[in-house]
């Protein structure tokens, strides 16, 4: 068990810095998830922590203890790999005994490890098995066995789902929370996938071009997003964003080509200011046309059974003012004109120019 | 392909069977003419049908060798070719193996470098850098000794390549799990990559043994007295002059004793040969 902190964390390859300053201090038993899109860093990051990558400039510790410059085996952790980087050659027990027989450990203590780990994984019957004769599901599973086994004060998780189909994604997810509520290891988990990130961390730290855009538990990402980029990175689908200027009164934006959105509570403070309107399609509901903040016209639907996600745009730009809405299917029009309106509480405002959430 | 077309399938096996007895033909006459006295195979035509002699002639090869031309007998030219046929394979995959697994794992200034300086000596046959080689093994002092005969075949440029091609498929996750694992290289070197490589290095030992049996020009050169003979330079030896001044039916016995174990390796070594050459288990 331990706390995982990291203080101005940066990393550089040659000129260029893909990790641009991190901070983060975890908890001891914290499940951190760190999201982003592909080439945000996270992965890049997490081999830091591990061991694996140099550190440019800051420093990471584990347990209070800096590990800058330690060999990741004297680390106090494990790492699971998102292609799980089972040794082929071994059987599932040699697999996840390897590192015991390498610290040395007596061979019934590394049976009792093994076993144990194996019980919690449900591995027990496939121990004599070598990884090509297990499914994907199983090959996980040996590959967290492996890194439960070393009893290490931090786990970290490298994309571990994403090589899953979806179902059993689902699956492993949902033993991945049970094991860690078992375990109370500190967990520290990379993602490209936002749903995991919601579901399974305490926090999570959203990361884009290096630097982190918002850390926080995953319904304050959600509900207060700092930036844009979060805004419309996390929630699917994506929150709507709509450039406009605020009118002098405050009551509403107006973008280019008579985009407009009236607001269901005036801001005078913020009249005449460029923002960024955002709106969560699940948080758009129908209305009559007199109450309407926003009509889009309405270009294509997906009908989901219970739901339906209709998609349109605001204004004469087909291109310009896409809007999403998740609306239940008896409320769904067809094409033409929508009324729609959402809550003030549902209201997000961001500044163009740098991102950042203005508080409404 | 699920196909019945008779004439398709008599077709493809006339041609098998032509192509294989084409093949086979000039070693059955060889075979043939190690199992006749002399006189019999300067009839002409030769005799077809396996003769009499054949107990004799090999008994005369294995333990006494030609009465005309070299005179050591095979049973010891065929030890110095197992000799150099056990000893090239095996060295030259210790060394290659090793070298490339430090090409592949270690960052080290002017590792490129170092990688084809040993790719660039591929463009460098045996045959061409033969003369000083020859010198550089005189002035050691070891004409007519193993050391000589198998140390400048050792090293290998293709064996290398070959390992580092193999390396650079195995997973670099595999490598760091090992670190995670607290594996140092060497460590790593003889848990994992040395296991993983067991195919490729049995595929390399059979292409390998056949190169180090079937040398030819080296042993030639580097040998001048008998007792350091390899079967294949025996064979050589036994010819003298023309046509009737030599032992053919000893010759051909030879030839038939020097083909065998070749043959034997491939045989015994196929399933992993084919494994090596297609597997790629990771």
């Amino acid at each position: 068990m331990a706390d995982v902190s990291l203080r101005d964390v940066r990393k550089s390859y040659g000129a260029v810095q893909v990790i641009q300053g991190i901070g983060m201090d975890i908890a001891d038993g914290e499940f951190v998830v760190m999201v982003g899109p592909s080439g945000c860093g996270k992965s890049t990051l997490l081999r830091m922590v591990a061991g694996l990558e140099t550190i440019t400039s800051g420093t990471i510790s584990i347990g209070g203890r800096v590990v800058n410059d330690l060999e990741p085996k004297d680390r106090n952790i494990a790492m699971v790999f998102q292609n799980y980087a089972l040794y082929p050659h071994m059987s599932v027990f040699d697999n996840m005994a390897y590192g015991l027989k390498i610290q040395g450990l007596a061979k019934a203590e590394i049976e009792a490890r093994v076993q144990r780990a194996a019980g919690i994984l449900e591995l027990s019957k496939l121990l004599a098995r070598r990884p090509r004769e297990l499914s994907g599901g199983q090959r996980q599973r040996v590959a967290m066995g492996r890194a439960i086994v070393r009893e290490p004060s931090v786990f970290l998780f490298d994309e571990p789902l994403s090589n899953l189909d979806a179902k059993l994604r689902v699956q492993m997810r949902s033993e991945l929370q049970a094991l860690h509520r078992r375990l109370g290891t500190t967990t520290l988990y990379v993602t490209h996938d936002q749903v995991e990130a919601m579901t399974l961390a305490n926090r999570m730290m959203v990361m884009n071009g290096g630097h982190a855009e918002q850390i926080g538990a995953p319904l304050e990402v959600y509900s207060r997003p700092a930036t844009a980029f979060v805004a419309a990175f996390i929630g699917s689908p994506p929150m709507n964003l709509v450039a406009g200027r605020m009118t002098a009164d405050g009551g509403a934006i107006e973008g280019e080509g008579g985009v407009a959105i009236r607001l269901p509570v005036a801001r005078p403070a913020l009249a005449g200011r460029e923002v960024l309107l955002g709106v969560r399609p699940e948080h758009l509901e129908g209305c009559a046309e007199s109450e309407a903040m926003l009509q889009p016209d309405v270009d294509f639907m997906e009908l989901l059974g219970s739901d339906s996600l209709v998609y349109g745009h605001l204004g004469t730009n087909k291109q310009g003012a896409r809007v999403a809405a998740r609306l239940h299917t008896s409320v769904v029009a067809k094409a033409g004109h929508l009324p729609l309106r959402f809550a003030d509480e549902h209201l997000h405002l961001f500044d163009p120019a740098s991102g950042k959430r203005i508080e409404p | 392909m699920v196909e019945k077309r008779p004439l398709l399938d008599f077709v493809s096996h006339a041609v098998l069977v032509v192509g294989a007895v084409l093949v086979a033909f000039p070693i059955y006459v060889c075979f043939v003419a190690s199992t006749h006295s002399l006189e019999a195979i300067m009839q002409v035509p030769m005799p077809l049908l396996p003769g009499s002699h054949f107990l004799e002639n090999y008994k005369q090869v294995l333990l006494a060798g030609s009465t005309k031309g070299s005179q050591a007998a095979v049973l010891d030219m065929l030890l110095n070719s197992t000799i150099m046929a056990l000893v090239v394979p095996l060295g030259k995959i210790t060394i290659s193996i090793l070298s490339a697994f430090a090409i592949v794992y270690f960052r080290f200034p002017m590792r490129n470098v170092f990688f084809w300086m040993i790719f660039v000596t591929l463009m460098l046959p045996v045959e061409v850098r033969i003369i000083p080689t020859f010198k550089v093994m005189a002035d050691l002092g070891l004409l007519n000794t193993y050391a000589g005969l198998t140390l400048p075949l050792i090293a290998s440029a293709t064996a290398t390549f070959l390992f580092r091609q193999f390396f650079m498929t195995i997973p670099d996750e595999l490598a760091e799990a090992a670190r995670m694992d607290g594996a140092g290289p060497m460590r790593f070197f003889v848990d994992v990559v040395w296991p993983l490589s067991k195919t490729t290095m049995a595929a390399l030992f059979v292409i390998q043994f056949i190169y180090g049996w079937n040398q030819y020009l080296w042993p030639l050169l580097i040998t001048s007295d008998e007792s350091m003979y390899t079967v294949v330079i025996g064979i050589k030896r036994m010819i003298v002059g023309g046509d009737a001044a030599n032992e053919w039916q000893l010759v051909m016995a030879t030839a038939m004793l020097a083909m065998l174990p070749p043959a034997m390796v491939v045989l015994l070594m196929q399933k992993w040969f084919v494994k090596g050459l297609v597997e790629t288990e990771k």
